[in-house]
């Protein structure tokens, strides 16, 4: 820690503490922090828009991120030879924004054949404006409340219950894409089922809900608000067991577990049988017969 | 050894070996066959590999008695505390007393390289003169060789024993067309329980469908509503093997695109409601559920084998090992708006079987109504 | 019987009654008096077995057999083989309430509420894997070495059947907790009966007693996967080792060692001890992997339901490749006068399957018909010295690997950033071609292989010392190797291509078998071709002169470091003269 109090002079460097240094620069660190937090972030909580602006505000966020490719009234863009440049927007409602943007989808960095998710690229406040923006576009599913997709407000028989039902739905609906772990799958012409484990249940509820790219919708008629919320608990439940049996080496099935018979399992066989065969240390010494 | 071949045309081969065999390599010795202190360390090593065994068996008895399962596992790192405990204690009990005993062949056994002379696979002459008399003896004793009449009824007696063995499992299962005659609903390869008007019901829930419940783009996993009976509907009561035997012919995925882009089969205009078109879930390849849909193709890929068939153009195959297209189910709706189902499938659901009749998407004719 | 006096002490130090046997000496007494085990055991308990790592390939599978058997044991014990539908109410709660088979039902139970119960079925099931892979590495080595040739070939077509029959009851076995994942194995091989022509649909129902899922086949599988299969797997075993142990065991040529004899270590102690130990240590560490790394988590699948499935829906890992066959076999099926036959499954998974095996058990006569070599091996070969042998197994590897590949097309699709339709595609002409590439390659691999054994073997090993001469020749200093390193090189057979006897004998009569054994000899030529032998005496001696010669004129340098600096005054060289000066 002396190091930090190098710039003083060769008298006062020996009078101070040798932690002297170390602490200034932390409470200088702290100082600095707090101030910026202070001042300089805009207090949130605090600003409240009317719809009109947020809708403009949204407009003006559409105009610069989105239009290239969805046009700039969402109607989409069709390329001369038809290829789709980006969907039609309409209708798709504020649920299908607070998704792709929030889960860093959209923008989408380059064309291919699925947005994967990445760094989110708009703020909250942003994301909410382009929700507005969206969904007055045309009608569309809105974003849930929480108590849409949680079983906190019911009582413990009621979470089980939620839980097992869920658990039926899942495997019915969602494994055939997205296999039986959450841990994904594949689709045609490069596309995939992406892991939806460790996902913020409200996106889970909006993909449900919207079907991102080719996945299918979920509409409420389909499966209703409460069994959706029963789906996301039952996965909630996935992420809270224990891995009772031991490492659950990705989830993936029998392929990763047969990837592991070979590399751990026939490979420490092997190297014990190499050790067990190998010549022990031999020495330069004779044997003296007693 | 000689390196002469039996049976080559002559042999021009050099007999001797260009470099004579030096023998077996002076022994070298171990630094515990020379030292004693070496010797004893090497005691003490085994001998410790052993001891820690022992604590790991005590610690597995602890776990087994200590760490909870059932209704509350006790968990360590995220994971099961009985599972891991049990299996580290257990494992390491035993593989140190498998190092401490190789140890000891290692270190501390004889490691003087032995020979022993190898004998030829075959028998000895003399061995097979005396065996192809006693045989020989035998046979003559027996007359089998002049004796054709018994000997032939013999080999008859016993070739049609097997008989007995093939026929007892005549049991095992009825022949398919027997099984077409069982009295359960949808009995034999060729039917299902669909029957005409019978509603299509959500998966797990049993809910019938509104065809405007359905937003373009919905995938539903469903039903006949026969899986889920209850007072209202009046089906039978389905449990076990006839409920698993009709859920695996007649589960369907319902899905809703846009009216414009169904191509209908031949004579299959009035199959679809509205752009809502029904599918059997049942893959025609080898028979696993599909329902890994693509929105934005309408194609919808089997996990298994990757299959891919077009929902709107009749279940056509587009990719895959399929030899098929999927079965479509004749959709209609019922004075209350729900979707119900215009009459059984028209034709065997599920994998291709040798008495399968084919027929191609335009053949299917009429439903039956 | 009169008492022995022979041993009536002369003095009064020692007792006076005949030597009383040791408790040891009397049970073997009792047990000798009864069974005659002296006789049986005298030649074996001192049995010579050689030392190489590769040796214990096949013991892998034996001891992992042994594991299967314990923990199998204990599994029967909780485990009930019944479809009948019960409502779960053990003690995991995402499935309480749910309807599911006994069987299910009882795996569940035993995974979480039987303390130990998950241990041994996660053990159960990695021995499983162990058990199978272990049998192919130990195929692989049995066959790069040449050990399956005469008289082992029997032992070759026992092993084989080890294997069929080994998958067959890792199949059945993994089918028993009749859960999604298997239950959809279970599916696919329904629709695999059914494909079958004349006989499917008939074969499908007597398997399943009626129409698919039904209730019969999982106790069915469970007779099978407990009883017959066990059964044949410890007679088929019993009589592995037996063969084993009258052939006694290969072993790797090299000084001191001939056709003739074995040169190694006694059965007891030291391959007791080896053997013994390397058993706990298979035990051990299946235990260790059952306790740390969770296989077949069938609670999470949940109980079978033909309507419901998984991303990822692969059989266990040997039966990958018949999985992958059947994912890129595209989609011919045939319809006429009535009736359908599906080829696209009925080739990939009968009949190729059919064919691998088959092609397995006939590798040994193959090449025995093919090189026309009918004497007995105890010595193995080195791969490279077997060049089309090799290749021909390699290329074997290959198409399986590649097939391998295909069945967990989805899972390399979403690993890798793929489209799955293009690894399909890829892999149709993958399969074919592959092999192919790969039989030429390891067949000029080993080749060249030979040829730098050769090298060595005339030339010496390179010292990596350059030296130049006056004129400003470069060459590079070789020292021959050791004599045991040279005898081991040369200790390998002269091989000799087929040739059939003389086209007619004196009468002008034709010989026997005419077209094929033409066949045989052109494919023994091609067997043999480019094949490195091993030089003559005359050619060695030849050699070494050659050598020695090389080494007068660099003499020179002898006992120092040829380092360069020999002229520059970096170090003192008193005596040292340039070289012809």
């Amino acid at each position: 820690m002396r190091i930090l109090n190098l710039t003083a002079g060769r008298l006062s460097r020996h009078r101070r503490g040798p932690i002297a240094g170390a602490l200034l620069l932390l409470l200088g660190l702290v100082t600095a922090g707090g101030l910026y937090t202070a001042v300089m972030t805009p207090a949130s909580a605090e600003r409240t828009q009317d719809l009109a602006s947020q809708v403009e505000e949204g407009r003006k966020l559409f105009l610069v991120g989105c239009s290239t490719c969805h046009g700039t009234n969402g109607e989409g863009i069709t390329t001369d030879r038809g290829n789709n440049l980006g969907p039609s927007l309409v209708g798709v409602g504020a649920a299908a924004v607070d998704f792709q943007v929030g889960t860093g989808r959209m923008p989408m960095a380059q064309p291919g054949a699925q947005a994967p998710r990445k760094d989110v690229a708009y703020s909250e406040e942003e994301t909410a404006a382009l929700a507005a923006f969206v969904a007055s576009l045309g009608p569309g599913p809105a974003i849930p409340d929480e108590s849409d997709y949680s079983i906190d407000g019911l009582d413990s028989a009621a979470q089980e219950a939620a839980i097992v039902r869920g658990g039926q739905l899942f495997l019915t609906n969602c494994t055939a894409c997205h296999n039986f772990e959450g841990s994904g799958g594949a689709m045609p012409r490069g596309g995939y089922a992406p892991k939806i484990r460790g996902v913020e249940p409200k996106y889970i509820y909006e993909a449900l809900l919207t079907g991102p790219q080719t996945m299918p919708t979920f509409s409420n008629g389909n499966l209703t608000p409460d069994e959706k919320r029963d789906i996301i608990a039952y996965l909630g439940s996935l992420d809270d067991a224990a891995a009772i049996g031991g490492f659950t080496m990705g989830g993936l099935g029998p392929v990763a577990e047969g990837l592991f018979a070979w590399v751990v399992g026939i490979g420490a066989l092997v190297g014990f049988a190499v050790w067990i065969a190998a010549h022990t240390t031999r020495s330069n010494k004779k044997k003296v017969e007693a | 050894m000689s390196n002469e071949l039996p049976g080559h045309g002559g042999s021009n081969l050099p007999a001797e070996e260009p470099i004579p065999n030096p023998g077996l390599p002076e022994h070298t010795w171990r630094p515990t066959d020379i030292d004693e202190a070496a010797e004893k360390r090497a005691e003490r090593q085994i001998a410790a590999m052993y001891l820690l065994s022992m604590v790991c068996v005590v610690l597995f008895v602890i776990t087994y008695f200590v760490a909870d399962v059932g209704d509350n596992w006790n968990t360590i790192l995220g994971l099961g505390a009985s599972t891991v405990g049990l299996g580290v204690f257990l494992g390491l009990a035993l593989l140190l007393i498998g190092a401490g005993t190789i140890q000891w062949a290692r270190k501390l056994m004889s490691d003087v390289e032995m020979v022993e002379m190898r004998h030829p696979a075959r028998s000895s002459d003399e061995d097979r003169e005396a065996t192809l008399a006693a045989l020989s003896a035998g046979g003559e004793d027996s007359g089998i060789a002049r004796r054709p009449l018994v000997r032939n009824t013999l080999l008859a007696s016993l070739g049609l024993l097997g008989a007995p063995a093939v026929v007892l499992l005549r049991d095992l299962g009825p022949t398919p067309s027997q099984a077409a005659e069982a009295d359960y609903p949808g009995a034999g390869l060729e039917k299902t329980v669909w029957t005409p008007g019978m509603r299509v019901v959500r998966d797990v829930v049993g809910t019938p469908i509104k065809a405007s419940d359905l937003e373009i783009g919905d995938l539903v996993n469903a039903e006949p509503e026969a899986i889920f009976p209850t007072e209202e509907n009046g089906y039978p009561e389905l449990h076990g093997a006839e409920l698993l035997i009709a859920k695996s012919k007649a589960a369907v995925i319902v899905v809703r695109m846009e009216p414009e882009s169904i191509i209908p089969g031949e004579n299959r205009d009035n199959w679809s409601v509205d752009g809502i078109v029904c599918y059997s879930k049942i893959c025609t390849h080898v028979g696993c559920p599909i329902s890994l849909y693509e929105r934005t193709t309408h194609h919808v890929l089997c996990p298994c084998h990757q299959s891919t068939f077009d929902l709107a153009d009749s279940g056509r195959v587009v990719f895959g090992p399929a030899g098929r297209h999927l079965p479509q189910l004749p959709l209609a709706v019922d004075e209350e708006g729900y979707l119900v189902a215009q009459s059984d499938f028209t034709e065997p659901v599920g994998p291709t079987y040798w008495e399968r009749d084919h027929k191609d998407i335009g053949d299917q004719g009429e439903a039956d109504l | 019987m009169s008492i022995d006096t022979s041993k009536v002490a002369t003095s009064n130090s020692s007792a006076a009654t005949a030597k009383k046997p040791g408790k040891a000496g009397a049970v073997a007494n009792w047990a000798d008096e009864r069974l005659g085990l002296g006789t049986a055991m005298k030649k074996n308990l001192r049995k010579v077995f050689p030392d190489h790592w590769s040796f214990m390939l096949g013991e892998i599978a034996l001891w992992s057999f042994v594991v299967l058997l314990l923990t199998g044991v204990f599994l029967t014990l909780w485990y009930h083989p019944s479809m009948a539908e019960v409502v779960y109410e053990g003690s995991y709660d995402p499935l309480r309430g749910v309807l599911m088979s006994d069987a299910m039902a009882s795996t569940v139970h035993i995974s979480f509420d039987v303390r130990g119960g998950l241990l041994m079925r996660q053990m159960h099931h990695w021995a499983a894997m162990i058990f199978i892979a272990s049998m192919m590495v130990h195929l692989l080595r049995v066959y790069f070495t040449g050990a399956y040739r005469k008289p082992r070939e029997l032992n070759w077509v026992i092993g084989s059947l080890l294997l069929l029959l080994g998958t067959l009851e890792g199949f059945t076995g993994y089918s028993l907790p009749d859960d999604l994942l298997s239950g959809t194995g279970v599916r696919a091989a329904d629709g695999f009966m059914k494909s079958m022509p004349v006989v499917g649909s008939y074969m499908s129902f007597f398997l399943f007693g009626g129409e698919f899922p039904g209730e019969q086949i999982i106790p069915r599988l469970y007779t099978v996967h407990v009883l017959l299969i066990p059964g044949i797997l410890l007679a088929l075993i019993g009589a592995h080792m037996l063969l084993l142990v009258y052939h006694k065991h290969t072993q790797w040529p090299g000084p001191g060692r001939t056709e003739e004899n074995v040169v190694g270590f006694p059965m007891l102690p030291v391959y007791a001890a080896k053997a013994g130990g390397f058993f706990f240590i298979v035990f051990g560490v299946t235990a260790l992997m059952g306790g740390l790394l969770g296989i077949n988590p069938i609670w999470k699948y949940g109980p079978y339901d033909p309507t419901k499935v998984t991303a990822g829906s692969q059989p266990d890992w040997y039966m990958g490749w018949p999985d992958g066959a059947l994912r890129i076999m595209p989609g011919w099926e045939f319809h006429f006068f009535g009736y359908s036959f599906a080829l696209n499954v009925f080739l990939p998974i009968i009949v190729l399957p059919g064919l691998m095996f088959t092609i397995l058990l006939l590798l040994p006569f193959l090449e025995s018909w093919i090189t026309g070599d009918k004497r007995e091996h105890h010595l193995l070969e080195r791969p490279r010295n077997a060049p089309t042998r090799t290749a021909l197994m390699v290329s074997l590897m290959t198409f399986y690997g590649l097939m391998w590949a295909a069945g967990g097309n989805d899972l390399i699709a979403i690993k890798l950033n793929l489209s799955i339709n293009q690894i399909t595609y890829f892999m149709r002409v993958a399969v074919f071609v592959g092999p192919a590439i790969a039989f030429w390659i390891t067949r000029r691999w080993c080749i060249s292989l030979q040829r730098h054994d050769q090298e060595k073997l005339l030339h010496g090993y390179e010292t990596g010392v350059i030296l130049r001469s006056p004129e400003g020749g470069y060459t590079e200093r070789h020292l021959p190797i050791s004599e045991s390193a040279a005898y081991t090189l040369t200790a390998r057979d002269r091989d000799e291509v087929y040739s059939p006897d003389a086209e007619a004998d004196a009468s002008g009569v034709d010989a026997p078998g005419g077209r094929l054994n033409g066949l045989r000899a052109k494919l023994s030529e091609l067997w043999f071709a480019d094949n490195v032998q091993k030089p003559t005496a005359e050619e060695l001696e030849e050699a070494r002169h050659h050598a020695e010669h090389e080494h007068e004129l660099t003499a020179s340098l002898d006992g120092h470091a040829a380092d360069g600096h020999q002229f520059d005054g970096h170090h003192a060289v008193e005596g040292e003269t340039l070289r012809g000066s």
